[in-house]
């Protein structure tokens, strides 16, 4: 096969499109391990839920509301979606993970496989597995720009950019601010933290709500290059879960760096043996595994 | 005394009667058909609940009953999973005395399953798969392929595209069975046809990015992208190759199996102008317009071709039963090899040795939006071309059974 400096370019590009949804993905995942302690294997379909609220806020919202022609539009989807699923957390960690922090992972991560499970069932209920187009692209992001080595739908452009800032501005708020400290410091030791009277209960479900939102903002962001299907997010949250487990649980900077890399390292697969392409993660993931058990920025415990 | 000694003689030869007609007519007095198709997967919208729907209005409009005994119709998902698929089969041969199995949607669960109906004698027509060894390599007394193949299609889109200018190609190709025999196929005839094929790039199933693929097919140059994937693969890929102006820049994607559900999930905006081959479509004349219409008021969705198909191969079947007098499956299958097969769903259809189900095929086109005057108006019929030109000669197959 030959490769270009232009191929290999344009490849690293495309790449890094699907870093930035590994990144933003893997972010809320580890954030969420951090203070919860849950594995939350419903983030795909929280994922997936984003992408749907845009879709039917686009499409249907209007003709519900008696309103035909209203449409909600892109810009308030990339507000409003993450914030009726990340009540929806909310919601899920009052009623229900709640009860879970004092018995083993293992409880967690199957209560939220089974909801993933019954969120993609009602919505396969309801909409075609094989996907409907988001056709709600604002008019100043379609068309291509001209990167000299390729032509890259600026599109795709703008999510990587806006993926990577949500990515940054989450990583400051945890890492740089005093909201991040008292974050860090319940994850350390939750008793001493109350103990300051610092609200950690509220802080924990505020946590897995912003978490869940993460995952339904890229969800939107993803609608209008994917197609919006019921199955999307569990074929996205496999390679996800492999992204965390190589970046090592619990770390943000760890997840967004290895969400990048990876997806360039796909990108690259692709190009040079194309078979290998799904599967290169995960190579990556036992070769990992095998010299830093606990992640490439994961802490041994 | 008498009186009972009589009643016990009449009991005894009704007893009997019953008995021998029930070994000459219907076995276990019911009529059994299994539709057994992907019910949540990828391909659950080209099969899976319609496919039930449509059996259920076959077995409505034959009347309920055929030769006196109920028709009983169960239904399975087997989640794209030949293992599941085979499981399923074999508890419905044993113990529900399944007498046919129709869906099998994924070639891989419909080799696994017309295998065990081999061995257990049981009927399968398959409508949603599409590989050819279901009636080459594997054939089987009892295994029917009802819908398309994947000779058929490239065939007949294929052969049409090369003549019309696109002379070079390029494959986009799902890597495994079902995607491997349709780019072969389809190779084969581009090049009889004077076409020239320039490369392919294989891609995992169920990719959702399928940028850098196209990149490279862009990259080739060649006039004709061509997809020989299905379902979701297929919706993304053309969805991206817009995205990325491959259509805009001249080059042409072509769809080696597509639904009708694919195109409805596209749009006509991004589908406009493709060409494809199908074996049913909805809008095509009277009679299909009246089923479908009555499928829709069901289901909300006109049908794709593996749901009519699902529909006609149940009918066909049971008036097979009515015209042989039984569900002997060895009668059944010879019955149906003599009958002509024509409705709203198969023209000029027959069945062969191989157990292919030949019956005219379509090329069609993908309407502009302006062309379009409701929600299902998608497709023009362009040309019908016969089934005898478009599936497989007897001659060229490699069937056992045919000798």
């Amino acid at each position: 096969m030959h490769l270009s400096y232009q191929m290999v370019l344009a490849q690293l590009m495309l790449g890094l499109n699907n870093g930035a949804f590994y990144a933003i993905l893997s972010l809320g995942l580890a954030v969420i391990f951090g203070l919860l302690n849950i594995i939350n294997f419903a983030h795909g379909a929280f994922y997936m839920l984003g992408a749907f609220v845009a879709l039917i806020g686009y499409t249907k919202l209007g003709p519900l509301l008696g309103m035909p022609d209203f449409h909600m539009n892109y810009w308030a989807a990339l507000l409003i979606s993450p914030l009726v699923v990340g009540l929806l957390g909310v919601l899920i960690e009052k009623t229900m993970l709640k009860r879970l922090y004092k018995v083993d992972h293992l409880y967690g991560l199957l209560l939220t496989f089974g909801l993933a499970l019954i969120l993609q069932g009602i919505f396969t209920n309801y909409f075609n597995v094989s996907g409907t187009s988001y056709n709600g692209k604002p008019e100043i992001l379609r068309g291509v720009v001209n990167l000299k080595f390729m032509m890259f739908p600026t599109y795709r452009l703008w999510s990587i950019g806006l993926s990577l800032g949500v990515c940054f501005v989450t990583w400051f708020a945890i890492e740089r601010t005093k909201l991040g400290s008292y974050l860090r410091a319940g994850t350390e030791n939750p008793g001493l933290v109350q103990a300051f009277g610092v609200n950690v209960p509220l802080m924990i479900t505020l946590t897995y709500g912003f978490g869940v939102g993460l995952a339904a903002f890229a969800g939107v962001v993803a609608a209008p290059i994917y197609s919006v299907s019921p199955i999307m997010g569990s074929e996205m949250i496999i390679t996800v879960f492999a992204v965390v487990v190589i970046g090592g649980m619990g770390s943000i900077m760890g997840s967004i760096w290895t969400g990048l890399s990876l997806g360039m390292l796909e990108g690259l697969t692709k190009v040079i043996y194309p078979p290998a392409a799904n599967t290169v993660i995960f190579f990556m993931m036992i070769l990992v595994l095998l010299i830093k058990p606990a992640g490439l920025f994961g802490k041994e415990q | 005394m008498k009186k009972k000694l009589m009643q016990f003689v009449m009991g005894t030869a009704i007893l009997g009667l019953a008995m021998t007609t029930s070994a000459a007519g219907i076995s276990s007095n019911v009529v059994k058909i299994g539709v057994l198709t992907d019910m949540s997967g990828v391909y659950s919208a080209i099969g899976g609940k319609g496919s039930v729907v449509a059996a259920k209005m076959a077995i409505a409009d034959f009347g309920g009953k055929v030769l006196g005994k109920q028709i009983q119709l169960i239904s399975a998902d087997h989640q794209n999973k030949a293992d599941i698929a085979s499981t399923k089969a074999r508890e419905w041969a044993d113990t529900d005395h399944v007498d046919m199995i129709t869906g099998l949607l994924n070639s891989g669960c419909a080799l696994a399953v017309q295998k065990i109906g081999t061995e257990k004698k049981v009927i399968t027509m398959a409508t949603g798969a599409g590989s050819t060894t279901l009636t080459n390599e594997h054939c089987s007394p009892y295994g029917i392929h009802y819908v398309y193949d994947t000779y058929a299609l490239p065939k007949v889109a294929g052969s049409a595209i090369v003549d019309t200018g696109g002379k070079t190609w390029y494959f986009l190709t799902a890597d495994y069975a079902f995607g491997h025999s349709l780019e072969k196929n389809t190779k084969a005839f581009v090049k009889s046809h004077g076409g020239k094929v320039l490369g392919q790039v294989r891609h995992p199933l169920a990719t959702a990015d399928f940028s850098s693929y196209l990149l490279q097919a862009q990259a080739s140059g060649a006039k004709v992208i061509g997809l020989a994937n299905a379902g979701g693969d297929f919706i993304n890929a053309v969805k991206q190759a817009r995205e990325f102006g491959i259509v805009q820049g001249g080059q042409t994607i072509a769809g080696m199996l597509v639904f009708l559900s694919d195109v409805k999930s596209l749009g006509l905006d991004v589908a406009q102008g493709m060409n494809f081959a199908t074996s049913f479509y909805w809008d095509r004349d009277a009679a299909s317009r009246a089923w479908s219409k009555r499928y829709f008021a069901k289901t909300g969705a006109m049908p794709t071709m593996d749901q009519a198909g699902v529909y006609s191969a149940v009918t066909t079947y049971l008036k097979a039963i009515k015209k042989a007098g039984t569900d002997n499956p060895d009668t059944v299958m010879k019955t149906m090899r003599g009958m002509k097969i024509n409705d709203f769903f198969s023209i000029n259809g027959h069945l062969r040795a191989d157990g292919s189900m030949v019956h005219d095929m379509f090329l069609v086109e993908v309407k502009k939006p302006s062309e379009s005057k409701s929600p299902w108006d998608l497709l023009k019929v362009i040309k019908e071309v016969p089934g005898n030109e478009a599936f497989m000669p007897l001659s060229e197959g490699s069937c056992a059974l045919v000798k």
